[in-house]
């Protein structure tokens, strides 16, 4: 089969592995927490098991053994763990968790190259030597009064999840319902939900219902709570709730009686009336159409292609721009008619545009759920290496970015997280002596601010001092010793790449590895980082992010005879001011906004333009903000709003700092994209002269 | 008229691979389902010819599915292919005590699949 796979299915496959694994991963965190407990949910366990027989499955159909042979002993394992035969612990959780690990190097190896492999026995003879527990006692289920009928449909796991409840001494219920056939999955689930709270559903039996457009199920669960107060619980009216076994009640007639009679294929169970099938062929008119229809509706795309489509979209937004000013030019030759139809016809475009462009948008944003799950998992195995207890705490995981950004964020977020769990959070027992709590806290939280992602990382583990910071840096010779820094200057020295240094020696040292990486790759995404940290306390990391690249609204600015153009995401206002407002504090150029003090940035002296200073009476000001803070960033004229394509500068350039990239007017001008989350922190810090 | 085929499989990727083993084989309609509750919102409707179904799946296992097939009168006699991976010999034993023609493992063969739908549909 592996040869005869077309390469999309080998892709769609590696998808849907990962997909499983990301799960896995989730709800492995989950069971590490319920094995701490001594006690696991049986639907956690079972869709754990799940997922490993889905991969073991697939694997199989496309020949890569590997994975198919270790997803086998994991799901053997995770049977016998299903099956009562081998008992929760944290060791076992452990073992669960070296086999995903090599089965997501597995996944990962194989998107690269068909034929990578991993030396996988260490790994088979852990799971092979955790599976070896105790057998099971076989014990006939027919003693617990249930039909033939159901045991005959009972899986051996849901036999055993029979066996148990009636070990724990819980009542077996019978529920039968009888449901519409357009709506039985909602209020099944609905039963299904409620019966979960007071107890386990081992079983849903369909049966067919007393007309073509009903159907009925035997619900089999166990539960501390009887039957009477089963029923209460369900608040429906049009079921029924027997007891099968135990409770003290023992009895298979019926608890209650519901107010409606039960339908008589209900009440029969298996026994069902001849049902209509013509419904459906009549409705769509399928006579000999042969196609190969599907009812799933969704379908996995592959993120180059949006990535396309959205420079499509890109290109078209630029023509529209071209067509309009056509029009604009054809209006001020006279030619009022044609320009006034090709107004109209621009304006349909445009409209249309937006649609499509919001469209493409829309399939690009992901929750950044996904890629949080990425850091439970990081923080489970980082902790346990180094022998902390740590939490973490995740909100905010339905907040939208862009699929990219998600993706990029990964590493820098995993930088942050490893540096909270290395150098911020303290050992158990140097909590202990601190007075805090042994276990330390992570909040990874996540939420949208206007056209922003806000993804905050804090910790309250050793905190950092600023005054270490300082003497470090001037050790470093980043500032000089007399220097008068702000708290935010100091922390954001930290991110200098002067900064970063391999020694070890303290604490603090190693805060400090590698932050000038993760800030450029903030930069990248057009976002910004700022740390704030209270020794004794924790720190803060928090990192702001556009919703979305690629198609930007810009405000265009022009600066001795230069055009750039600013993300008008980030642009709060524009003003004019006389040159005789702007004053000096502390050496620093600012104006007077609504009785607040708003630092200036000089784009000509930034870039060091060297054209003739304009009239130098009035001056532009874009006020631009991102997070708490805003600068002013002076030009000489401001020429619109107008959407623009970032285009990223290359390897090459990758060094030019206050560019985000570059982005084409569409009249065959090439313009420079201001990064201002770069200027900001600049600017901030109070030396504008760092750039190139 | 094509046949009717009715695939329950909950991965989307095994769906794929079962539906390009069968549409090499000529004019079959062919409906998915997901999970066991899409396909047992499509039985009642549709009038199929075939059913292959998984066994492990999410709400509704396969031998719940088996069982319900059967239990309808217009299915009685309607072929029916576990394909599943090799798992609990009492499942698959079960499978086909309740009523399902064949049983095959997962990795299957495409001809092997194809050889069952010959038989079963001609």
């Amino acid at each position: 089969m592996g040869d005869k796979a077309s390469a999309q299915a080998i892709k769609d496959f590696l998808g849907e592995a990962e997909e499983i694994i990301e799960k896995l991963n989730v709800d492995l965190v989950s069971l590490g927490d319920s094995a701490e407990n001594g006690d696991s949910d049986p639907d956690l366990v079972n869709g754990i098991f799940r997922g490993a027989h889905s991969i073991k499955g697939l694997a199989g159909m496309f020949g890569f053994d590997d994975i198919s042979g270790l997803a086998h002993q994991m799901e053997n394992l995770l049977d016998c763990l299903r099956l009562g035969k081998v008992r929760l612990s944290p060791g076992l959780v452990e073992t669960l968790f070296d086999g995903l690990e090599s089965l997501t190097r597995l996944v990962h190896g194989k998107s690269e190259d068909d034929h990578f492999s991993l030396d996988l026995n260490p790994v088979l003879a852990r799971i092979q030597a955790a599976a070896n527990g105790p057998g099971q006692e076989d014990i006939s289920l027919s003693r617990f009064g249930i039909t033939p009928e159901i045991l005959s449909v009972l899986t051996e796991y849901e036999e055993h999840r029979l066996l148990d409840n009636a070990q724990r001494g819980r009542t077996l219920l019978r529920v039968r319902a009888t449901f519409d056939l357009t709506t039985f999955d909602q209020e099944l689930a609905e039963i299904s939900e409620t019966l979960k709270k007071h107890g386990e559903v081992i079983s849903t039996l369909p049966c067919a219902g007393d007309s073509a457009d009903k159907i009925a199920f035997q619900l089999i669960c166990g539960s501390s709570l009887g039957a009477e107060q089963i029923r209460e619980k369900l608040e429906n009216t049009d079921l029924v709730v027997e007891t099968l076994c135990g409770g003290g009640e023992g009895r298979k007639s019926p608890a209650s009686q519901p107010a409606a009679a039960p339908r008589p294929s209900a009440e029969s169970g298996g026994e069902s009336i001849p049902v209509r099938n013509d419904i459906l062929g009549a409705e769509n008119g399928e006579a000999g159409g042969g196609s190969l229809r599907s009812i799933s509706r969704t379908v996995r795309v592959d993120i180059d292609k949006l990535d396309h489509l959205m420079n499509i979209v890109g290109e078209l937004v630029l023509s529209k721009g071209t067509i309009a000013n056509i029009c604009q030019n054809l209006k001020s030759e006279g030619d009022s008619s044609l320009a006034g139809d090709l107004a109209k016809a621009t304006r349909t475009l445009e409209r249309r545009l937006h649609e499509l462009q919001q469209g493409v948008m829309d399939v690009r944003m992901v929750p950044v759920g996904q890629l949080f799950e990425k850091m439970n998992r990081i923080v489970r195995r980082v902790s346990s290496e180094l022998k902390k207890k740590v939490t973490l705490d995740v909100r905010g995981v339905d907040t939208e970015l862009d699929k990219l950004i998600v993706e990029d964020l990964s590493d820098p977020l995993m930088h942050i997280i490893r540096n909270s769990l290395d150098h911020g959070i303290e050992s158990a027992a140097e909590r202990r002596a601190n007075g805090k709590p042994e276990k330390g806290t992570i909040c990874l939280w996540a939420s949208q601010k206007g056209n922003h992602v806000v993804i905050e990382v804090r910790d309250d583990g050793r905190g950092i001092d600023p005054e270490k910071v300082r003497r470090k840096a001037v050790e470093k010779g980043l500032v000089s010793e007399h220097a008068e820094l702000s708290r935010d200057q100091v922390f954001d020295l930290i991110f200098s790449p002067g900064f970063s240094t391999k020694d070890q020696v303290s604490d603090l040292s190693g805060r400090g590895v590698g932050m000038d990486v993760v800030k450029n790759n903030i930069s990248m995404l057009s976002g910004m980082i700022e740390m704030d940290s209270t020794p004794g306390q924790g720190t803060t990391l928090s990192i702001t992010l556009p919703i979305t690249l690629a198609i930007i609204k810009a405000l265009i600015v022009k600066v001795r005879g230069n055009t750039y153009a600013i993300p008008i995401t980030s642009v709060l206002e524009t003003l004019m001011v006389e040159a005789s407002s702007i004053k000096t504090i502390e050496r620093r150029e600012v104006i007077e906004l609504r009785n607040s003090t708003l630092p200036l940035l000089w784009l000509d002296r930034t870039f060091k333009l060297s054209a003739e200073p304009g009239e130098g009476k009035r001056h532009f000001i874009a006020v631009v903000g991102l997070a708490e803070k805003k600068i002013g960033i002076v030009v000489d004229e401001l020429l619109g709003q107008q959407d623009v394509v970032i285009k990223s500068l290359g390897d090459s350039l990758s060094f030019v700092r206050g560019i985000a990239g570059a982005a084409d007017l569409g009249n065959q001008k090439t313009i420079l994209v201001l990064d201002v989350g770069g200027l900001m922190s600049e600017a901030l810090r109070g030396d504008a002269s760092f750039y190139v | 008229m094509p046949k009717k085929i009715l695939i329950a499989e909950d991965s989307s990727t095994m769906r794929a691979l079962i539906v390009s083993s069968i549409a090499v084989m000529g004019d079959y309609q062919i409906f998915e389902a997901a999970n066991g509750f899409e396909a047992l919102r499509l039985l009642p409707r549709e009038k199929v010819d075939l059913v292959i179904t998984d066994i492990n799946m999410p709400d509704i296992n396969g031998l719940e599915l088996v069982s319900f097939v059967r239990s309808n009168p217009n299915y009685q006699s309607t072929p029916l292919i576990i394909i599943s991976t090799e798992g609990s010999q009492r499942d698959r034993e079960k499978g086909l005590k309740l009523g399902a023609n064949a049983y095959l493992v997962k990795p299957f063969e495409p001809d092997e699949l194809q050889a069952l739908i010959r038989q079963y549909l001609g």
